[in-house]
C-alpha cells in the first residue's frame, strides 16, 4: 500500500508545453516536480543528473519517443522507474514502452490525484494497470495458438488473469482485494509478477498480436 | 454474318464522345489484338484484316514486320474492361492453351513453306533471329503496360507473388533467348573466335558508356524516386489537412462559441476525440462485417452524446455480430443510459471480453447505486429491458448494487454455433 503523505520526486517528459504545465497544476502538492524536458536527448541528460525517483514519460515523441528515454536512462542509473503517459490507443506502442521498462500505463484523461496515486505506487515499486493496458495485457495473453516457450513467462495464472478482468471493469486495488477476499499486498504482488511477464515474455506477439487475436 | 452474333452491334457501342484512336483490341484478339483493334478502328471485319496479314507475310516477311510494329507502337486498350463490355461471348477470343498450340503450329508451317519459296535468307540467319524475335515479344509482352494492370488487379486475389514471379520468369526467359540468338548468329556467321572477338568488343563498349554515363543514370534514377515520395507525402498531408479541417477545425470553433457550457464542451470535446481516434487507429474488417466490440462502441459514443458522460469501452478479444451479440449489445448499452442517468458520475467504465464460444460484458459506474431488493415499479421495467432481453436470447444478466456503492451490471451470452 503506498503511504499517502510521501512526496516523491517526479520529472515530466513530454514534448508539449501544454501538457507539462497542466500536470505540473493537477499534480499539486502531492508530488514534487524536479524538472521536465521536451525531447529524448535534454530528458535523459536531466534525469541522470537530477535523479528523481519517478519519470512521467510520454510514449509518443520525436526522436524515439519515451522507449528511447527509457533505455538510454536504465543503462546509466536502473534505479530510476517510469510511469508511461498517452493518449495513444495502438496497443503495440504502449506494450513496447512497457517492454521497455516502463512500470505502468495511464492516459492522459486521468484525473490529478488518480494520477499522484500512480505515481506513487510506481516510487514504492508496484506496477500501475489502467483499465486500457489490463485490456491489453488479456489480450495479449490470449490465444492457446502462440507457441509457449517458457509457461512461467508466458502465461498468466487464472489469478492474475481475475486480477486484469477486475481491473480491466474499472475496479481499484481496494475493491479488488475486497471481491477476491485477498489483501491488497496480494493484488500487487498479482500486479507485479504479470508486469514482469510482460516484460520478459518471448511471446513475440505482445508486440504484434492484434491482427491475429481480432475475431476468434 | 459469319459470326454468331453481330459484331456491328457492340462496336457502335464504344463511345463517341472521344475522338477515336487505335487501340489494340483486349476483346477480339488472337495475339496481341493488333488486328482486332485494326478492324474495330476500321469498321472492317476482324477475319478479313487477319488474312490481310497472313497475305502480306508472304510478301518478303511484310505483314509479320508491319504486325509487329503495330504491337510495338499501338497502346492496348485500358480503362473499359471487359465485364463493361456486352457479354458476348463468340466474340470474345482469349487464346488459350489449344489456340497457342495452333497457333505455333501455323507459325511453324509459315516459316517451313517460306523456307521452300526461295525467299529464304539462309538457315544461318533466320532461325536465330526467329529465336530472337521470340524472345523480344516475351520481353515487350511484359512490359505491356495495361498488361500489367491487369495482374495487379489480379494480384489481389490471395496468391499474391505468383503474377511478379510468373512476369519475373518470363522476362529472363526472353532475355535468355535472345542472348542465344545474338550468341548463336555470331557464332554461325563469323566462327567462334571472331564472335569472341565481337563480343569482347561490345562488351567494352557497353562497360565504357556505363562508366561515362553511369552517375547521370544514377541521378535521374534518384530523382524520380525523390519525386515519387515528395508526392506522396505532399499527398498525405493534403489529405490530413483535409481531415483536421473538416473535424477538428470545426469542432475547436463550437468550442470557443459554447465556452461558458462546461457539460456541452465537454461532449462536443469527447465527440471529437473518439472521432479522430477511430480515424488514426481505426481496425476495420476485411470483410465489413461489423464486430461487437465495434457495436458497443458506437453505443457507449451514442449515450456519451446524449447524457454527457464519459464511457471508456476496454474490449478483448472479438466477434463478429449476430442475433445473440445484438441483443448483448442492446442490453449493455440500456445499462450504460442507466449509469449515464442514475449514477450520478461523470465516468462509466465498460469491459467486453470474448473468450471461445463465451461473451462477458460488464457495464460499472462509482455511482450512488440502490438496493436491488427495492427497486419500485419504474426501475424494474428498467431492469427488464437488460435481465428480460438476456434471457430472452438464452443469456443471463446479473445487477449487482447497494446504496453508495455503485452498480454493475454483468452480461453473459454463449455464442451460437458457428
Amino acid at each position: 500500500m503506498s503511504d499517502p503523505t510521501a512526496r516523491p520526486s517526479v520529472f515530466i517528459v513530454d514534448d508539449h508545453q501544454l501538457f507539462r504545465s497542466g500536470v505540473r497544476a493537477e499534480l499539486g502538492d502531492g508530488v514534487d516536480v524536479v524538472g521536465d524536458a521536451d525531447e529524448v536527448a535534454a530528458a535523459v541528460e536531466l534525469i541522470t543528473e537530477r535523479r528523481p525517483e519517478v519519470v512521467l514519460v510520454d510514449v509518443h515523441m520525436p526522436d524515439g519517443g519515451g522507449r528511447a528515454v527509457i533505455e538510454a536512462v536504465a543503462a546509466v542509473d536502473p534505479d530510476i522507474r517510469f510511469l508511461a503517459i498517452s493518449v495513444s490507443d495502438a496497443a503495440e506502442d504502449v506494450i513496447s514502452v512497457i517492454r521497455a521498462g516502463a512500470r505502468g500505463y495511464v492516459t492522459k484523461t486521468i484525473s490529478g490525484p488518480e494520477l499522484a496515486d500512480a505515481i506513487r505506487r510506481v516510487a514504492d515499486g508496484d506496477a500501475v494497470f489502467s483499465p486500457r493496458l489490463a485490456g491489453f495485457v488479456l489480450d495479449a495473453f490470449a490465444g492457446a495458438e502462440a507457441p509457449v516457450v517458457d509457461p512461467e513467462l508466458d502465461q498468466l495464472t487464472n489469478r492474475e488473469r481475475e486480477v486484469l478482468r477486475l481491473i480491466a471493469r474499472g475496479y481499484a486495488y481496494k475493491e479488488i482485494a475486497r471481491q477476491l477476499e485477498i489483501s491488497v499486498k496480494t493484488v500487487e504482488t498479482h500486479v507485479s509478477a504479470v508486469l514482469r511477464k510482460l516484460q520478459l515474455s518471448s511471446r513475440h506477439e505482445l508486440t504484434r498480436w492484434a491482427a491475429d487475436r481480432r475475431l476468434t | 454474318m459469319p459470326f454468331g452474333g453481330s459484331p456491328w452491334d457492340y462496336r457502335r457501342t464504344v463511345s463517341r464522345t472521344e475522338p477515336r484512336r487505335l487501340y489494340r483490341s483486349t476483346d477480339d484478339r488472337i495475339l496481341a489484338g493488333v488486328c482486332g483493334g485494326l478492324a474495330e478502328h476500321l469498321s472492317l471485319d476482324a477475319r478479313a484484316v487477319r488474312i490481310a496479314f497472313a497475305v502480306l507475310a508472304f510478301v518478303g516477311g511484310t505483314g509479320l514486320i508491319l504486325y509487329a510494329a503495330f504491337w510495338a507502337v499501338v497502346p492496348q486498350r485500358v480503362g473499359e474492361s471487359d465485364s463493361a463490355r456486352p457479354r458476348d461471348r463468340s466474340h470474345r477470343r482469349r487464346p488459350g492453351r489449344p489456340d497457342f498450340i495452333a497457333l505455333c503450329v501455323l507459325a511453324g508451317g509459315i516459316v517451313l513453306l517460306v523456307r521452300q519459296s526461295g525467299l529464304w535468307l539462309g538457315d544461318a540467319f533466320v532461325w536465330p533471329v526467329l529465336v530472337a524475335a521470340v524472345g523480344v515479344a516475351i520481353v515487350w509482352q511484359q512490359a505491356d503496360e495495361s498488361q500489367r494492370r491487369r495482374w495487379a488487379a489480379s494480384a489481389r486475389a490471395p496468391l499474391t507473388e505468383r503474377p511478379a514471379r510468373l512476369i519475373a520468369a518470363r522476362l529472363a526467359g526472353g532475355v535468355v533467348l535472345v542472348a542465344i540468338s545474338v550468341l548463336w548468329l555470331l557464332v554461325s556467321q563469323d566462327g567462334f573466335r571472331a564472335a569472341t572477338r565481337g563480343l569482347v568488343a561490345v562488351l567494352v563498349a557497353v562497360a565504357g558508356l556505363a562508366l561515362l554515363t553511369g552517375p547521370w543514370w544514377w541521378r535521374l534514377v534518384r530523382e524520380l524516386s525523390d519525386e515519387r515520395w515528395a508526392r506522396i507525402r505532399a499527398q498525405e498531408k493534403a489529405e490530413l489537412a483535409a481531415h483536421l479541417h473538416d473535424s477538428v477545425l470545426q469542432t475547436l470553433a463550437l468550442i470557443q462559441g459554447k465556452a461558458n457550457q462546461p457539460r456541452e464542451v465537454q461532449r462536443l470535446a469527447r465527440a471529437q476525440e473518439r472521432e479522430l481516434r477511430s480515424w488514426l487507429f481505426a481496425r476495420p474488417q476485411p470483410d465489413g462485417t461489423q464486430t461487437l466490440s465495434a457495436a458497443v462502441e458506437a453505443a457507449a459514443a451514442e449515450v456519451e452524446d446524449m447524457h454527457a458522460t464519459s464511457i471508456d469501452v476496454v474490449a478483448v478479444g472479438d466477434a463478429p455480430l449476430d442475433e445473440r451479440l445484438g441483443a448483448v449489445v442492446a442490453a449493455a448499452k440500456e445499462a450504460m443510459v442507466n449509469a449515464a442517468k442514475f449514477a450520478g458520475v461523470e465516468q462509466v467504465q465498460v469491459f467486453v471480453e470474448v473468450e471461445g464460444d463465451r461473451v462477458t460484458v460488464f457495464v460499472r459506474d462509482r455511482g450512488v447505486g440502490f438496493d436491488p431488493s427495492a427497486v419500485d415499479k419504474d426501475r424494474r421495467g428498467v431492469s427488464e429491458s437488460i435481465v428480460g432481453r438476456m434471457s430472452r436470447n438464452g443469456g443471463a444478466a446479473i445487477i449487482r448494487s447497494s446504496p453508495g456503492q455503485g452498480t454493475e451490471v454483468e452480461l453473459n451470452m454463449t455464442r451460437a454455433a458457428q
